[in-house]
């Protein structure tokens, strides 16, 4: 039994199907990526995971606890960081205070959303997001909007936070290396809304951009994404 | 200082970087306070010299009068009298708008119910009604409260209604994702987030509640400030009106006192502009 099981879901959008039949099973534990072209439904189906949208057809099985972090932090502006990382939870301040701990952030817990900066911001919102201990941990593009270099350690936190809680983590985004770098497994939805490729990534832990075999399954799945792979020394997709 | 002049471009004029945007220093050193009590003085000074008894008393007329109507107790009375009834009416009126905003704003039957009809409600003149409320409610303190009660409700629901109405969805979802069912929407999201938009409404009601009480009292009454001023008027004596006029001046301004508090103390999450 996986922690998510999809069978034959389907989402359109005034008659244009963005989901058109997606079967999938993640794993307990397990870290997918879903990678696509913007607009190609995404979002969607890690929406319908989140149970933000009952719209789908099909059959959806996702775990009870489960959390997301979204592209922006959506903090709330008028709690204060600890508050907000306990929303919703009942005398959970001790585990609120040890999750801003996890995130390094424990200094910040009195202060306000707006004083944080974008990196901050999104720390707290992994910390609001595992100090529910999920069985799945739904990411929407939650590096997206963050600058090169604050990307760069929100990947080692994240690795080192999923490694210790272990949830299911369903990782959507456009980000070729981002995929290969912190997931076990890639998917690609194709714009015909069906996942075209479905990846292990057979890549030993710790590895980086020059481990043999990841420039190969880069160059493929950008292939399967529609870009060209460009001469050697540019990047693409970034 | 080694430049390296690689063109033969002349160095531009430079200005230090701090003095660009540098806050004028006029009055800066003062507490806030203090100026923003400054421009009011400087109005009594000129209205001092050029005032005359007759036709507008000058302040030190106005405060003999005000003392000698202390004295006597009369000026409490009075006193007391408007501020009951505005007390009375703005927490009606307050009340009543906050429940109809969030009945109209959370629910889309109360929406359908409650707003066109208070809309066409809000269209109506406050002070138009005053016959028909003399009517109903004789000529005691019911009408004058009713009427301020009724003239704060509308400020009050449009602004938190529409605020309500305002909140970012991305925060409900995120709320919902969270855990929290509809009364926690309401109580964590939604009624926080609609709390800017209630104290701009407060605002509005705090103004029109002494409006409506000014006309109210010298249509109508035996007690109040209002009263006060239009039996000075029988006697020409301007400086009983014109301390009827301060006294509400001086109320209005110490509502906006209580407005900015309450922002103060209520809106700390936003390090919005604050002013230059």
């Amino acid at each position: 039994m996986g922690a998510v099981v999809a069978e034959n879901v389907r989402r359109s959008f005034d008659g244009r199907e963005v989901l058109a039949g997606i079967d999938l099973t993640i794993g307990p534990g397990e870290f997918v990526a879903l990678l696509g072209r913007s607009g190609s439904g995404k979002s969607t189906l890690l929406r319908a995971m989140a149970g933000l949208d009952s719209g789908y057809t099909g059959r959806l099985r996702v775990p009870g606890k489960r959390s997301v972090v979204f592209q922006e932090h959506r903090l709330l502006p008028w709690k204060r960081v600890l508050d907000n990382v306990t929303l919703g939870l009942r005398n959970a301040t001790a585990q609120g205070r040890a999750a801003l701990g996890e995130v390094g952030l424990a200094q910040h817990e009195r202060a306000w959303p707006v004083t944080l900066s974008g990196g901050e911001a999104q720390r707290v919102a992994l910390a609001r997001a595992l100090v529910r201990e999920p069985d799945l941990l739904l990411l929407d593009e939650p590096f997206g909007a963050l600058d090169a270099l604050t990307r760069i350690r929100m990947h080692a936190l994240l690795q080192e936070l999923c490694g210790k809680h272990e949830p299911a983590v369903f990782l959507v985004t456009h980000d070729v290396d981002e995929a290969i770098l912190l997931a076990s497994r890639v998917l690609v939805l194709s714009a015909n809304g069906r996942l075209a490729l479905d990846l292990p990534v057979d890549l030993p832990a710790g590895r980086d951009r020059g481990t043999p075999g990841f420039a190969a399954l880069r160059a493929r799945l950008l292939t399967e994404l529609g870009v060209s792979e460009e001469p050697a020394g540019v990047s693409v997709a970034r | 200082m080694a430049l390296t002049q690689a063109t033969g471009a002349a160095a531009p004029p430079l200005v230090d970087a701090s003095a660009i945007h540098r806050p004028r220093t006029l009055l800066v050193k003062l507490p806030r306070p203090v100026r923003r009590a400054g421009g009011p003085l400087l109005l009594l000074l000129l209205w001092q010299l050029l005032g005359d008894g007759r036709i507008l008393a000058p302040p030190s007329a106005v405060l003999a009068a005000g003392w000698e109507l202390a004295e006597t107790g009369e000026l409490g009375v009075h006193l007391l009298a408007s501020l009951t009834r505005v007390a009375q009416g703005l927490a009606l009126g307050i009340a009543a708008g906050v429940l109809f905003a969030v009945l109209a704003g959370l629910f889309r039957s109360g929406e359908d119910l409650l707003d066109s009809s208070l809309q066409i409600l809000r269209a109506l003149p406050t002070l138009g009604l005053l016959p028909l409320v003399i009517i109903w409610f004789g000529v005691g303190e019911l009408p004058k409260v009713a009427l301020v009660a009724y003239g704060t409700m509308f400020p009050v629901y449009i602004n938190t209604y529409a605020a309500i109405r305002g909140v970012d969805a991305k925060h409900v979802e995120s709320g919902q994702t969270f855990g929290l069912g509809r009364a926690g929407l309401i109580r964590h999201v939604i009624l926080p987030g609609a709390v800017p938009g209630f104290l701009v409404g407060l605002r509005f009601a705090l103004t029109s509640s002494w409006l409506i009480m000014i006309i109210a009292e010298q249509l109508n009454a035996t007690s109040g400030i209002g009263y006060l001023m239009n039996q000075a008027q029988s006697w020409y004596r301007t400086d009983i009106i014109v301390l009827g006029l301060l006294i509400y001046g001086v109320l209005g301004l110490g509502a906006d006192v209580l407005v900015r508090f309450l922002e103060r103390r209520l809106l700390t999450w936003r390090h919005g502009f604050g002013g230059a």
